[in-house]
Formats: structure tokens, sequence, C-alpha cells
């Protein structure tokens, strides 16, 4: 049997609890910015409020896999996009459609068609309600939202989307390209009809 | 002369900083001389900033007690 010596066990013991409440509570502090993403990754509040507990139940039985000084926010989302996909939410939630062509300016000539031209000084929201917001963000197909959520709204880069998704920068850029243009088209129908 | 089709290839990326020194400067020159895309830009600009603002739902204080409570035992 190996000898053990108690003060240095001790100490590391000590040590590792100091680094897994320090972790919690890191991981605590960002939990309104994953809420934040979480709530428009999924079609409902509920579906978002479960779904940030799975995720944060496995942080913290998985904490020691994080490696300290990188970027636990991109980390903790990239749980809870896995998880995400696990549940096949992904399967079951993603509406049937075919995603518009349509340009980068297809919701502005669309405004301009019913409302007039877009004078210089006038807001969006004179246009656009939130609710026209949050309906159209939740009707794009998951792999464009997932990306448009993570860049517009979590405000990653490129590069942490592509990690967190486990996809390819580039895939990120065109399916942002996408993304941007068919919840462009989603907003026209709900903010025209 | 602004030729609107390039101009609007080069708007996502000029939104997110992404084009180099010399395609940003194009862009600028496009847009500055071509009210219909500068219209166009502005209002992509806004709707980026509104889609963040509108997206935005205060995390409810319920769910932040029971992420507390799934901390490991010490």
């Amino acid at each position: 049997m190996s000898e053990t010596r108690p003060e240095t066990d001790a100490r590391r013991i000590a040590a590792e609890a100091r680094d897994r409440v320090r972790f919690e509570e890191d991981a605590l502090a960002l939990s309104d910015q994953v809420y934040r993403v979480a709530r428009h990754l999924v079609g409902s509040r509920e579906e978002a409020e479960d779904l940030m507990q799975e995720a944060y139940a496995r942080a913290f039985r998985s904490w020691r896999s994080f490696t300290p000084g990188t970027n636990l926010r991109a980390w903790l989302l990239r749980i809870l996009t896995n998880l995400n996909i696990d549940r096949g939410r992904r399967l079951q939630r993603t509406p049937d459609m075919q995603p518009l062509e349509a340009g980068d300016y297809y919701l502005v000539d669309k405004l301009e068609e019913t409302g007039g031209p877009i004078a210089h000084e006038e807001r969006v929201d004179q246009r656009l309600s939130q609710d026209n917001i949050v309906a159209a963000l939740s009707a794009v197909p998951h792999d464009f939202r997932d990306v448009v959520v993570l860049v517009d709204i979590g405000d990653f880069t490129y590069q942490d989307a592509a990690q967190i998704l486990d996809i390819p920068v580039g895939t990120v850029m065109s399916r942002l390209h996408r993304g941007r243009r068919i919840l462009k088209a989603q907003l026209a129908e709900e903010a025209v009809v | 002369m602004c030729d609107c089709s390039d101009c609007e290839k080069l708007l996502q990326p000029y939104l997110d900083r992404v084009l180099s020194v010399a395609e940003e400067l194009e862009a600028k020159e496009h847009l500055a001389a071509c009210d219909y895309c500068d219209r166009r830009y502005r209002f992509e600009e806004e709707l980026r900033m509104f889609v963040r603002q509108a997206a935005a739902e205060p995390m409810p204080q319920e769910l932040r007690e029971r992420l507390a409570a799934l901390r490991l035992a010490h």
C-alpha cells in the first residue's frame, strides 16, 4: 500500500474544491447570456428552460473537462447545442418550408413597396415590431437559425460559432448569409401581410 | 456610378466587419455614391441592432435559482 501524505492530499482536495466553486460561479454568472441564445435556439420558453437545466447539470458534472482561460460561454453553448441536437428537437420542430430565395435587400424593398420609401432618419422599429422579429426567427429552419442566433444575438465570432456547432467556418458564413435572408423573407411576410 | 449588385454582395460582410481594407473602401465608395444602397445599408444596420434588442428576454428568476441549485454538493 502506498504511503500517502495526509497534508498534501488535504491541500489537493481543498484546491480542487476551490477550482470547482470558481467554475460554478463563473458558469452561473454567464447564465443570462447563455439563456439569451438558448431562448431562440428552441421554439418556446419552456423548452429553453429545460435545455438550460440539462446543460448546466451536465456542465457542473463535467467541469474538469473545461480548460481554464478558454471561452467558457462558448463551452457552455457547445454543451447546450449538442443536447438540443441529441434530444431530437431539431427533427421535431423544423418547419416544413422551402426557404425563400431572396436578396439582401428583399425586406427593405418589400417594406417600401407597401409603405413608401424608408426615410433616412426612420428607425426600423417604426416598420417592424418585436413580435414580428420573434415570430420570424422561430420560423427560420434550425440549421440556419442556430448560426444566426449565435452570431447575431449571442455575439459569437464566426470561429466560435464554428466550434460550438462543430462545422467549418465557411459553412457558418454561408448559413449565416442564407439564414439572414430567410429571416428577412419571413419578416417581410410577417410585417406586410 | 454605383453598381448595386456589387454593393449588395459587399453589404453583409461589410456589416460583419470582415472585408479586406480594399473591399471596405470599395463598399464605402459605393455607399457614398448611391442613395439607394446607402438607405439599405442603414436599414440593415438598424435591423441587426433591432433583432438583437427584440430577441432579448430576461431569464426568469426561478430558472436562475434552479440552475444554482444544480451545483454539485460541497
